[in-house]
């Protein structure tokens, strides 16, 4: 018999699929929310839509030949993916790149995070409902994505970052976009900034919303701006320095409010810390010079060389038929993505094909705080906290 | 005792050792990676500690993964690797676990962060974690068969 109270349902909760086709849920995340009436009692994520299994697919190739799946991990990240699983198979070889190489990383790479922060930016405002950011921050990322282009001759999928140092020698003429871009984004970014740093919707979204204390953030393994927005200036380019981050002359930009708002500006001054690093990289980078390290049977060698000697041609051979046997052991190398902490685990049995790749990926793991994060907030609230996180599903589920 | 190349390493298994000395059975290290090997029934004990003793502080758990070292048994290897932030160290503990018995303690006590993390390797690998509180699958679909990071599970699938 129907009473007024389960009529009315004053006690009762109800649940709420938000996804897997939800344009806020940035791809196809799924998070099962329990709510009473607008407020989230409770959420539980469920991830595993874009599962495409490439760390068993890894195991399944050479080592040289892994590197086009990992670009494929994180799609806002490529070079960097490429970058961690290239420096872990070197651990793993003990083989030191040149100089030169290390600073062509670190250039594309600090490209990359402006790109994918770029990216971030646009669709988060539009989710808030902003909408020309959006266009804006396209418009910048196709300036870095032709430079990529320019170097590796893709957009997105560049594998440029190869084992023992890069695919191709920079394009003559590189510089000249690069400096163009230098030249221009710093104006560019003050725009965005004057679009939302001081709007007031902007900041009635975000002030307030989503937080954690980074004791909890800790506990629950975040890294990247969610835990610099706490005040932990937690970043591996600082901390365990690779690719000769430490040669380098920049700031961890943090904050202490840990909302919302806090992960907003502290990505936004990661846009200008790594303009910096992009033009002090660019001015160690000489004309001249190896991009490759000097390992036969691991690099292929050049193609003037197979021409005249047989062992280059040998080893071109072995390299692209049977690949090289790392010693048996595990190397595990861990890089500041975008999103965070990014690891590559691989181990040898010493045969031509990794035993295990494994990739840490931050997107997965910082998700995990979300429950915590939306637990007594908005749905409203939820789509912030879901864009503040900054997931990329491909990454979340690998 | 072997020297450690590492000197913060070289304190992390002192201090260990001296805390309880079945803890650390094997120290290995290899391209500037320290690795403790511990017995699986000390592995949540030794990670306590590594978390909250004020001379280690590991208070961040970057990674869980496991390592199918198939044929061999016990074949499973399970890695968890530990940051501290404040000290910048890094260290990696390592035990196994056999395919008759896969059941190890959860570290989600130790860190709440290691839920998804061994639900991962529950999921992938087909690993019981004792004490995890949601132990379900997470990247497949629930009524999915086996466990297709274990070696002996073919690339392309089962037919």
């Amino acid at each position: 018999m129907t009473t007024v109270e389960t009529a009315v349902g004053a006690t009762k909760t109800m649940v709420l699929n938000m996804g897997p086709q939800h344009p806020s849920t940035h791809g196809v995340l799924r998070v099962l929310l329990e709510l009473d009436g607008e407020n989230v009692v409770s959420a539980v994520p469920d991830i595993g839509y874009l599962h495409t299994g490439i760390e068993k697919s890894c195991e399944d190739k050479t080592y040289s030949q892994a590197i086009t799946l990992t670009d494929r991990i994180d799609y806002l990240n490529p070079l960097g993916n490429n970058l961690v699983y290239c420096l872990a198979v070197e651990k793993l070889l003990g083989l030191e790149v040149p100089k030169r190489a290390q600073y062509v990383r670190v250039m594309l790479v600090e490209l990359q995070r402006i790109s994918s922060h770029l990216v971030w930016l646009g669709t988060h405002a539009l989710d808030m409902g902003a909408m020309s950011v959006l266009l804006y921050c396209f418009r910048e990322r196709e300036e870095i994505l032709k430079i990529f282009e320019r170097f590796s001759g893709q957009r997105m999928m560049t594998s440029y970052i190869r084992i023992g140092g890069l695919a191709l020698e920079p394009p003559a003429g590189w510089r000249e976009p690069v400096k163009r871009f230098l030249q221009m984004m710093p104006a560019r970014v003050d725009e965005y900034e004057a679009l939302l740093t001081e709007n007031r919707i902007w900041k009635g979204r975000l002030q307030g919303v989503g937080f954690l204390s980074p004791d909890d953030l800790i506990a629950m393994s975040t890294t990247g701006p969610g835990l610099r927005a706490a005040g932990v200036a937690y970043d591996n380019r600082k901390l365990f320095p690779y690719s000769s981050y430490e040669e380098f002359d920049f700031k961890v930009p943090t904050r202490t409010e840990s909302d919302c708002y806090a992960r907003y500006m502290v990505r936004v001054a990661e846009i200008r810390e790594s303009l910096k690093i992009v033009k002090q990289a660019m001015d160690k980078i000489t004309d001249q010079g190896p991009i490759k390290a000097d390992a036969p049977g691991i690099v292929p060698p050049q193609r003037e060389k197979m021409k005249t000697e047989m062992e280059a041609l040998i080893y071109h051979f072995k390299i692209f038929t049977e690949g090289f046997s790392p010693a048996p052991g595990e190397a595990f190398v861990a890089v500041e993505s975008p999103r965070g902490e990014l690891g590559c685990f691989v181990a040898s049995d010493g045969s031509p094909k990794p035993l295990r790749v494994h990739f840490r990926s931050p997107s997965f793991i910082n998700l995990q705080a979300l429950p915590l994060m939306v637990k007594g907030q908005l749905i409203a609230d939820t789509v912030a906290c879901i864009g503040t996180i900054d997931i990329v599903l491909g990454e979340v589920d690998r | 005792m072997t020297q450690l190349a590492n000197a913060g390493a070289q304190l992390v298994v002192e201090h260990l050792r001296s805390w309880n000395a079945q803890a650390v059975s094997q120290v290995i290290e290899y391209r500037g990676e320290t690795t403790i090997v511990v017995p699986k029934e000390l592995l949540r004990a030794t990670a306590q500690k590594c978390k909250e003793d004020p001379a280690l502080l590991f208070n961040l758990l970057s990674d869980a993964t496991c390592v199918d070292r198939y044929p061999v048994e016990p074949r499973f290897e399970l890695h968890y690797h530990l940051v501290s932030i404040s000290r910048r160290g890094r260290i990696c503990l390592r035990t196994s676990v056999s395919v008759q018995h896969p059941v190890v303690d959860s570290l989600e006590p130790v860190w709440p962060g290691a839920n998804w993390l061994e639900r991962e390797i529950f999921d992938l690998f087909g690993i019981q974690f004792a004490g995890h509180t949601d132990l379900r699958r997470i990247l497949l679909p629930d009524g999915f068969e086996g466990f297709p990071l274990r070696r002996d599970f073919p690339t392309e699938g089962k037919r």
